[in-house]
């Protein structure tokens, strides 16, 4: 039995089927298949609403019946988190696509939740405008996704994250309830601030359709430099410096790996003359002969990272330290690779935000994991596992939660108490 | 208030820590919105965690609401008490902790006064960058609550931006802890939800802030335009041609005369007057500033000023600063107004608040966070003529509604409070606030903490959310269909 045969027969009771039929029309509701699977765990239905009413009767019914939903955008990040304790159903934003208004004007624009985040930038760009973000594989991501697994790149450390540029969102809950809070203006406090809760919660508490974000105009010019260094102490010391100067960088990040000396790039805005100045201060806090200019290519360095070839060896994790730790970090990750015989690299942004690979056989890699993560906690950080070999034993994707675990998962009980939406995929067992 | 749970009180702050006395308790009566006072049973002031903690299981037990207060300068009766209430101000907690500039992070006690934060970093070159006018006495602890803005944030974000992680005593009296120094602690982001939540969610009793390195260079332009939709126009002007300042502000003839009146700012006589701060990297700054100055001028402006030294500059923002409080110079009584618009909708927005204020006989001054479409009228009255400050009151909502109407909000900054819980309504549907409440019964199931503030209707966190009610499938259209 083919996988969407066995999945067909494994189905749901055939007249909630035609209920949900019922609801968003035949062509949109089909079984799933194999490649519908949740870190390993197999949904029977794919359901594509095609309004925000259609989505939340679907979640509606779904909540009622007692089924487990997956919310899907792109399905790019779908393995982020944990497996589901179970996984009855994908709830596609597929078709809500729209953007349902660019004021560019007013530098904002509010879009539905299916959109990818690369047709958004093309339509901001033709008013000289961006989402001042930079998630991963943004031709397929939608704005959802990139929300719910709050992604970001290079971007934030001069634009802020998701929840610096998300002003208004609109959830649907299990029990039916379509909320909207923030507003579409940049500037506002009135009420809570909902936006922020459901920017990273894995869809954990609803499903977003749609969010509104301030915009940037695009910068009129850019320029990419590379330092290289000897070693991570080396490193640290310039970004920091750059860090503590007056310069005006949009990006800085750093590479590091088992087998090539630390580079970092930096990127500059702006005008030719502000440009012009900032390359001469650059060049003043680091010998000359160590820069170079670079092609915009380099911003790509997220993406490469994550172009591994073989799932069953490599493992991804975000981490989280301190700036000033990242030399000792770096020193932590080579360490323990070592120790497990793992080939590592990794990408570190001035914030103190990075991506590591880790490469080896499954148990060394968990070896390796676990240790870190616990190193990194120690100094106030975290490491989150992104992607893992399907072989390695269970592990948990996020780590500690801290001493609010309890209030967020009142927090989850308040807003899905029947626990349809991505059940135990979460921290702590949300 | 009982003396068994006074001497409760006492047994943790001390005798300098409580006041019950009446006299004493006038104070605390009300915050910045003086037309609404209330008494408070008592006021406490502790000066540790440990202290909070106390209070608040005492209240939790003996479910006595309790009201946070900082520096009392909320201007939408944020911290007004609430009856039968305790007030707890975090004044005497105002601490810096830590301060450290390799990772740009200071941590801070509630009760630290805004621009006592910058004060001590400033000799590093950095700074904390939301300034409300107000920075001179209010704390990072009522910051937090309001999510306060201020000039510069246009630029570099609000309280919420720069606030990576809290201390958090709940209305139970448990303590957690929510962010933290790294960013994207894993889980929800708590810290995100409570700031803005107006004291409604808990109190907090640390807060880890994040730090800004001071530009290169600052370059502050004053241009006088006929009007303020000549103004408006340059600074859609502005925003088009692909600028981020670090403020645009705008006033009025009315708020230049009273600005003049108090600090002889220098500003020059006009009817829209825009200040216009650049900063960065100097040759960035002074291309840009070129611009700035060209857009002025082909939208009509009279008179260009860059402002010369540090002096100059200061002295544009004092008269900036002190706008609120020098409407005391040309008028008895008046109302801080805070609505925002989606900043195209400015001039539509401008005639018709004039027009509401002929048609009123009362007199507006304006004064708004341009770039942003923050705006405060100031609602001029003087109550002792008869019927004034009802009409006031009424033109001064009217122009919320004009605000909700234009797509835009009925707070940029000041918060719901006591003052606005009505208007909520106008600008939410009931759902959004019903989920709200859903969010606040996840932290505060009793209500104690500033209860009343904030959402119109008060829903008990008892009813059950979430419940399947069968006519809920059948209207959403399922029964018909199937
Ligand atoms: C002249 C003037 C100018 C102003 N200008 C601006 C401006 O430009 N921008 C702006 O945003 N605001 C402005 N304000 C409003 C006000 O200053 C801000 O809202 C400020 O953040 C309030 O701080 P506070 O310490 O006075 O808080 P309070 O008024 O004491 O309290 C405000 C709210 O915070 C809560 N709270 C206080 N401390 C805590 C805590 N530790 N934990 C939890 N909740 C707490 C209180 O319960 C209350 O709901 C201005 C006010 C005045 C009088």
């Amino acid at each position: 039995m083919d996988a969407a045969t066995k999945s067909e027969a494994s189905g749901l009771r055939p007249a909630l089927r035609h209920k949900f039929i019922a609801l968003v029309g035949n062509e949109y509701v089909r079984a799933a298949t194999a490649a519908d699977a949740v870190v390993g765990a197999q949904p029977k239905l794919v359901i594509e609403p095609g309004t925000e009413r259609e989505l939340v009767n679907v979640l509606l019914l779904s909540n009622y019946a007692g089924l487990a939903v997956i919310p899907r955008g792109g399905g790019t990040k779908l393995g982020w988190g944990n497996s589901p304790a179970s996984a009855d159903l994908i709830l596609s934003t597929a078709r809500m696509t729209e953007i349902i208004e660019h004021a560019w004007a007013d530098l904002t624009v509010s879009v539905q939740a299916g959109c990818t985040i690369q047709r958004l930038q093309e339509t901001l760009s033709q008013h000289g405008q961006r989402l001042a973000l930079d998630p991963l594989w943004p031709e397929k991501a939608t704005v959802g996704g990139v929300l719910s697994t709050n992604d970001s790149g290079a971007l934030r450390l001069r634009f802020g994250a998701l929840r610096d540029l998300i002003i208004g969102v609109t959830i649907a809950l299990p029990d039916g309830t379509l909320a909207s809070s923030g507003g579409k203006v940049v500037k506002n406090v009135a009420g809570y601030d909902l936006p922020k809760l459901v920017t990273g919660a894995l869809g954990t508490l609803g499903v977003i359709t749609r969010a509104v974000f301030r915009l940037h105009p695009l910068p009129l010019n850019s320029r990419s430099f590379s330092v290289s260094t000897v070693n991570a102490e080396e490193t640290q010391k310039l970004v920091l410096a750059v860090q503590d100067s007056k310069l005006a960088h949009a990006f800085l990040q750093s590479h590091f790996s088992d087998d090539a000396p630390p580079v970092s790039d930096i990127l500059f805005e702006g005008t030719d003359a502000g440009l012009t100045a900032q390359e001469a201060q650059l060049r003043n806090l680091s010998a000359p002969a160590n820069i170079s200019e670079t092609s915009t290519s380099t911003w790509t360095a997220r993406e490469d990272l994550w172009a591994f070839s073989d799932p069953a060896g490599t493992a991804m994790a975000k981490i989280s330290i301190l700036p000033a730790n990242l030399a000792h970090t770096m020193e932590l990750v080579a360490h323990s690779a070592n120790a497990h015989q793992l080939q590592w690299k990794a990408l570190m942004y001035a914030t103190g935000l990075g991506g590591l690979r880790l490469e080896g056989s499954a148990g060394s890699l968990r070896g390796a994991l676990r240790t870190l993560r616990g190193e990194l906690q120690g100094q106030h950080g975290s490491l989150v596992v992104l992607h893992r070999p399907d072989k390695m034993p269970a592990f948990d994707a996020w780590g500690m939660a801290g001493d609010a675990l309890a209030l967020m998962k009142a927090v989850k009980q308040q807003l899905d108490p029947k626990n349809t939406l991505n059940p135990g995929r979460f921290v702590g067992g949300i | 208030m009982e003396a068994r749970i006074l001497d409760q009180f006492r047994a943790i702050v001390g005798d300098r820590g409580l006041i019950s006395s009446p006299e004493e308790l006038h104070t605390y009566e009300c915050d910045g919105l003086t037309n609404m006072r209330v008494m408070p049973r008592a006021v406490l002031l502790p000066n540790s965690t440990e202290h909070v903690q106390g209070i608040v299981r005492i209240c939790h037990r003996e479910r006595i609401p309790f009201v946070a207060r900082g520096s009392g300068t909320g201007l939408s009766g944020g911290a007004l008490p609430v009856e039968n209430g305790i007030v707890i101000s975090l004044a005497r907690m105002n601490r810096i902790l830590e301060v450290d500039f390799p990772n740009a992070r200071v941590v801070v006690e509630p009760g630290v006064i805004n621009l006592d934060v910058s004060g001590r970093v400033s000799p590093r070159d950095y700074f904390y960058a939301p300034d409300p006018s107000s920075q001179s006495i209010c704390s990072i602890g009522g910051n937090v609550a309001e999510n306060s803005g201020g000039a510069h944030c246009l630029k570099y974000g609000f309280t919420t931006t720069h606030v990576l992680g809290l201390e958090v005593v709940l209305s139970d009296g448990s303590l957690v802890h929510f962010g933290g120094k790294t960013l994207d602690a894993p889980g929800y982001d708590l810290a995100g939800v409570f700031v803005g939540s107006e004291g409604t969610l808990g109190i907090a009793t640390e807060i880890i802030l994040r730090l800004v390195k001071r530009p290169e260079c600052i370059r502050t332009l004053l241009a006088a335009f006929p009007s303020t939709n000549e103004a408006g126009a340059a600074v859609s002007d502005i925003i088009a041609a692909g600028m981020l300042p670090a403020a645009i502000e705008m006033m009025d003839n009315l708020a230049i005369q009273a600005a003049e009146a108090a600090v002889h700012a220098n500003y020059p006589s006009c009817g829209g007057l825009l200040l216009v701060e650049l900063d960065g990297p100097l040759a960035e700054v002074e291309a840009l500033m070129t611009h700035v100055n060209e857009i002025c001028r082909s939208n009509g402006a009279s008179e260009i000023r860059l402002a010369q030294s540090e002096g100059e500059r200061a002295l544009v923002w004092k008269g900036r600063k002190a706008a609120f409080a020098a409407m005391g110079r040309i008028s008895p009584n008046y109302i801080v107004q805070d609505g925002v618009i989606p900043r195209t909708a400015l001039p539509q927005v401008m005639s018709e608040i004039e027009r509401l204020s002929q048609e009123a006989g009362v007199r507006v001054a304006n004064v708004f966070h341009a770039g942003d479409g923050n705006l405060h009228p100031l609602v001029l009255y003087d109550r002792r003529i008869p019927g004034q400050e009802k009409a006031a009151e009424a033109l001064s909502n009217s122009i919320l509604e004009l605000c909700i109407a234009a797509g835009g909000s009925i707070t940029g900054e000041h918060g719901v409070g006591e003052d606005k819980k009505k208007m909520m309504s106008k600008m939410f549907a009931e759902p959004d606030l019903v989920t709200m409440q859903r969010v606040r019964c996840a932290f505060d199931p009793l209500q104690l903490a500033n209860p009343t503030k904030i959402f119109p209707t008060p829903r008990l966190c008892g009813e059950k959310p979430g419940e399947y009610v069968p006519h809920a499938i059948e209207s959403a259209g399922i029964a018909e269909r199937y």
